[in-house]
């Protein structure tokens, strides 16, 4: 049974199945990954851009990687060095790029919908790589990959998103994600960077990180993105560390074991302390390499098939 | 016409039985026992008749014979034509075939595309000494130069015909049958 839609844009409204499809499909590309020879001839003689018109390493080398390892030809398209620069317009480019024959578009834009745009005027797959404070969908997948990987369910776990959440796709769409797939959701932060209303979209809100920690499973750390943030949202770094960071010391009034999950890339010792991004209760690294795997499952479940 | 009315049984169960030893003791004649060799059933029948093979095998020899299972899915050579989505169900080998005679096991051989596709990710997995395959059915029809190490029995066919493998474990019988294909 193939996904419902042609195009990987959000997690808001995917059927359950879709997302089951996605991280069953993943583990075989995790198998993949383990050999000596990391690459299956699936995608071959189909041609992907990476259109990333907003900066972004590791996104950018996890699905180029991803398609790589699935025989695909790549280009790159990033801002700084493209003809978006010399005042081309979105719609221009794609189409531009579009009668070059391509099949697929991953893409990274500022602006929240632009992936949804591009389903309008071209016939390639879209895959939305984050677009704004929108939705990021793989990263949102490839956190439930890692979730599911480390305790066998996501249904019923706890599931905190720890930061900045009103500017955060990861959030966002781990919101959706989550709450499709049976987790209870929560996010804990300083008030100014949550939502308001965020509670329609199922989640509970801790405005202590204590409290969070006392009942979550999963603590999902956000990245304090300063870059993101055009008016102040708290008074310095200082006091953000001083009320919300995820310790060491905090962790000890957990009545669980906690796992700790991170986007990247972190800045230690602002939301997270070094020792607890490093110590055992860690699937940081396993979430890096699962994002390879998920990102190959999303391209071949669209790029084959009907 | 019902299915059952179009399909007539070629092999019945002891028959399979008795095909499933020959298959072993060829394998271990060729072979001079099992020492070096692993046994790698291709999905999803091949699957399981690999399992009866080792099982068979490991009795005869009182020894363990390595068993993985391959899906082909990634390596085929049709993915780009525009039809259902194939489930991945993943490749599982546990041990490393560098230095192994393996052993690939299907049920029907038939254009050969699925053992050319089995032949090219093995080759990924690792360098093993010799590659062998043994198949309970070959039908003929090549479209690659392909041949069988071990035969559990040839089947003339025409192309308007097919011919389906049960078994216990996902069909509940252990049979061959050749099915009259009307389109």
């Amino acid at each position: 049974m193939p996904l419902s839609s042609r195009h990987l844009l959000g997690l808001e409204g995917m059927p359950k199945q879709d997302i089951q499809l996605i991280l069953d499909t993943a583990t075989t590309f995790r198998e993949v990954l383990e050999r000596p020879v990391k690459k299956v001839p699936t995608l071959q003689g189909q041609t992907i851009v990476n259109l990333f018109l907003e900066d972004s390493t590791r996104t950018r080398v996890s699905f180029e990687l991803a398609e790589r390892r699935l025989s695909a030809d790549v280009v790159n398209f990033s801002a700084s060095a493209s003809s978006i620069k010399k005042g081309e317009t979105l719609k221009d480019t794609v189409r531009n790029l579009e009668a070059m024959k391509i099949d697929m578009v991953v893409i990274r834009h500022a602006a929240q919908g632009s992936p949804h745009f591009l389903t309008k005027i071209m016939n390639a797959h879209i895959i939305n790589a984050g677009d704004g404070s929108h939705e990021h969908p793989t990263q949102a997948l490839l956190d439930m990959y890692s979730i599911r990987e480390k305790f066998g369910t996501i249904e019923g776990l706890h599931v905190c998103i720890v930061g900045d959440i009103s500017h955060s796709r990861v959030a966002l769409s781990n919101i959706y994600g989550l709450t499709t797939m049976g987790a209870t959701v929560s996010v804990c932060g300083p008030k100014t960077l949550i939502p308001k209303d965020i509670e329609k979209l199922g989640v509970n809100v801790f405005y202590n990180i204590n409290s969070a920690i006392r009942e979550a499973d999963v603590l999902n750390v956000l990245r304090i993105q300063l870059e993101r943030q055009d008016r102040v949202f708290f008074p310095s770094l200082r006091e953000y560390r001083e009320y919300f960071a995820v310790t060491k010391e905090r962790l000890k009034c957990a009545r669980k074991e906690i796992t700790i999950m991170h986007p990247g890339p972190i800045n230690r010792g602002v939301e997270l302390s070094a020792d607890v991004a490093d110590s055992d209760a860690s699937i940081i690294l396993q979430q890096v390499l699962n994002g390879v795997a998920v990102r190959m499952a999303v391209l071949y479940l669209l790029g084959t098939g009907k | 016409m019902n299915e059952a009315e179009k399909r007539t049984k070629l092999i019945d169960e002891r028959d399979f039985g008795r095909m499933l030893i020959r298959l072993a003791h060829e394998i271990l004649e060729r072979n001079r026992g099992t020492e070096h060799i692993a046994i790698v059933g291709i999905r999803t029948r091949g699957e399981f008749l690999a399992r009866r093979l080792v099982e068979t095998l490991t009795k005869l020899e009182s020894k363990p014979v390595p068993l993985g299972v391959l899906d082909i899915t990634l390596y085929r050579d049709d993915l780009r034509e525009k039809h259902a989505q194939p489930v991945l169900q993943g490749t599982y080998i546990e041990f490393d075939i560098t230095n192994k005679h393996v052993i690939l096991v299907d049920d029907v051989l038939f254009t050969g595309r699925t053992v050319r596709s089995a032949l090219s990710e093995l080759v990924d997995l690792g360098r093993p000494s010799s590659i062998q395959l043994a198949v309970l059915v070959d039908r003929g029809h090549r479209e690659l130069p392909i041949k069988a190490d071990f035969v559990g029995k040839n089947i003339p066919t025409s192309k308007q015909q097919e011919v389906q493998v049960c078994m216990k474990e996902l069909d509940n019988e252990d049979a061959v049958y050749l099915k009259e294909l009307h389109d």
